[in-house]
């Protein structure tokens, strides 16, 4: 029976790292109301950047700090396809998405894979030391979400808000919504990169496929993190903290189905189902309403 | 403080469902003028009102608002002259937001957003005092999401978010047209109001004749695309619903299609 638990300390700290991304999925997908695909992109370039970096002899922090800029320019290029070019948002992500896979092979000099050893390098986190990485992951999301906490409470912050909830209301108050929608994908694909280059010091190697997928996993924490959550998660800083938790349930469900003896590549298909069943729960929740007001008109007719 | 001159706009052109919705529109409001805009259907009231705020670009002419030619500039940069009230309620708020939030946007409109933090304890004290002239108890509900408020209340506020910053010019798009008859004249109450008391220039779009003949100082018809009558001042005061009916039959040669008009 403790068997089956053993491995759920490193679904935890994993967890936590994929709970950063989501935090990044929900300014664009809760606060802007766009699905960002450009995400599955970020990840491994964020992942390269900082393997590139650090094996190159730089140290850690800056890696990182360089991983986020990264990040921040993948968003920048869907920001401009979607506002400048007028490209819909999820196509401008896959665009962008498209691109990275040939500018994070440029980054890995052409190599699908690129190992980075804690043992030569001094890095922040690492699955050999578990309890550490959770530690470490728990302090990267309580700074983040001060900073996000901060910066949403700023008159930019409301002017994104307002921009991702109303677009007429926003540009009617002077809010200019394009530059806003970049910053927002600015700013979300800088944490997934980040994200990313946590991951890459985390498993030991950055790879061309490390973000396969990543906007599905983004999206089942945010919303497995409301589902649970919502009623008792109020504040904009506990949403945040919710879409982490979702991360880390996620990680430690996929982690007892594997247990049980799943086939780990039956994984992706069982969290795109699960992603799309908790995004049509409202939308059924809508028609089951309308339906029995629908009734009850013909009632009183 | 307003200047049109003769704007055309069409949408669609050159496709099947081409419109013209305004063929050379001339209006001139000067500080403190209030009209009120009617017409059937289709007459060009929105895409006027649409053309000032910038919502889309005029084909021709020009428009001038307190001495600047805001003709090219973009929605979001004429928005610092501009306050406006949306036909639907939903539009002119921002849902998930609170109260205040909401506020706190209107309170800085056409001015930059940093990084400041958004609202201040002494905003918030503003705030309350501007929401207890709605009367309907909303200071109390600074942090109530604008989602949870009815109709009639958010149109309100809206109003209130509007002429928080004084604009230079004031825009009601039918905006009590969505609501139920005692909201709708709350809400028309207090447009005058704050109209009134501010000195604010302002046009509103209505449906309702006897509305349009008693609130403002000026009244202009429109019909495809065209201002096809103009009164104020005493001539204005002594209109009745029948006269303007019997002007638009005269003027347009066509009956006024309108059931929400004439029931009015």
């Amino acid at each position: 029976m403790l068997s089956i638990f053993a491995p759920m300390p490193g679904a935890i700290a994993q967890g936590i790292i994929w709970g950063i991304m989501a935090m990044g999925v929900y300014i664009t997908f809760r606060i802007l109301d766009v699905a960002d695909l450009t995400v599955d992109g970020t990840m491994a370039t964020g992942g390269a950047t900082l393997v590139v970096c650090v094996t190159g002899g730089m140290n850690v922090w800056l890696a990182l700090i360089i991983a986020f800029i990264a990040g921040c320019l993948a968003g920048l290029i869907t920001g401009i396809f979607h506002t400048k070019f007028g490209i819909p948002a999820i196509l401008a992500g896959i665009l962008t998405q498209f691109i990275l896979y040939s500018v994070n092979l440029r980054i890995m000099s052409q190599k699908a894979n690129l190992p980075l050893s804690v043992e030569k390098y001094d890095l922040m986190i690492s699955l050999r030391n578990i309890p550490g990485a959770i530690l470490t992951g728990a302090i990267f999301v309580v700074v983040i979400i001060a900073v996000m906490y901060w910066f949403f409470g700023t008159e930019l912050g409301h002017s994104l808000r307002a921009t991702g909830c109303n677009q007429n209301m926003a540009r009617a108050n002077g809010i200019n919504t394009e530059t806003n929608k970049i910053i927002g994908l600015v700013l979300s694909n800088g944490l997934v990169a980040l994200a990313g280059a946590l991951l890459s010091q985390y498993q030991g190697f950055a790879d061309i496929n490390m973000g396969r997928g990543a906007i599905v996993i983004g999206l089942a924490a945010v919303i497995i993190g409301e589902v649970l959550l919502s009623r008792i998660f109020k504040n904009f800083a506990l949403k945040l903290l919710a879409a982490v938790i979702g991360g880390i349930i996620y990680y430690m469900v996929i982690t007892l189905i594997l247990q049980a003896g799943l086939d780990a590549n039956d994984l992706k298909m069982l969290s795109a189902l699960v992603v799309a069943v908790f995004l049509g729960v409202p939308y059924w929740k809508r028609k089951i309403a309308q339906r029995r007001t629908d009734k009850e008109a013909a009632q009183d007719a | 403080m307003l200047k049109v001159t003769n704007i055309h706009k069409t949408f669609n052109k050159g496709t099947v469902n081409e419109k013209q919705a305004l063929r050379g529109v001339d209006l001139t409001l000067n500080e403190g003028d209030f009209v009120t805009i009617i017409g059937g259907n289709g007459a060009g009231k929105s895409t006027l009102l649409n053309s000032i705020c910038g919502v889309f670009r005029v084909d021709r002419g020009s428009i001038v608002i307190d001495g600047t030619d805001v003709t090219r500039l973009p929605e979001h940069k004429r928005a610092k002259y501009l306050g406006r009230v949306f036909q639907d309620p939903m539009m002119g708020t921002a849902a998930d937001m609170w109260i205040e939030e909401n506020m706190s946007i209107a309170y800085r409109r056409g001015k930059s957003h940093g990084l400041k933090w958004a609202i201040t304890n002494k905003e918030r004290k503003i705030y309350k005092e501007m929401l207890s002239h709605l009367g309907l108890g909303l200071e109390y509900r600074l942090s109530t999401k604008v989602g949870l408020l009815s109709g009639g209340q958010r149109q309100a506020l809206t109003l209130l978010m509007a002429v928080m910053q004084k604009p230079k010019l004031l825009l009601l798009d039918e905006h009590t047209a969505a609501l139920d008859p005692k909201t709708a004249s709350t809400v028309l109450e207090l447009s005058d109001k704050f109209i009134r008391e501010e000195g604010l220039t302002a046009m509103m779009i209505t449906h309702n004749m006897k509305d349009a003949i008693t609130h403002g100082n000026k009244l202009i018809m429109m019909h495809e695309g065209r201002i096809i009558y103009s009164a104020e001042g005493d001539e204005k005061k002594s209109l009745t619903v029948d006269d303007l009916l019997k002007k638009f039959a005269d003027i347009s040669g066509e009956e006024f299609a309108n059931d929400r008009a004439l029931l009015n």
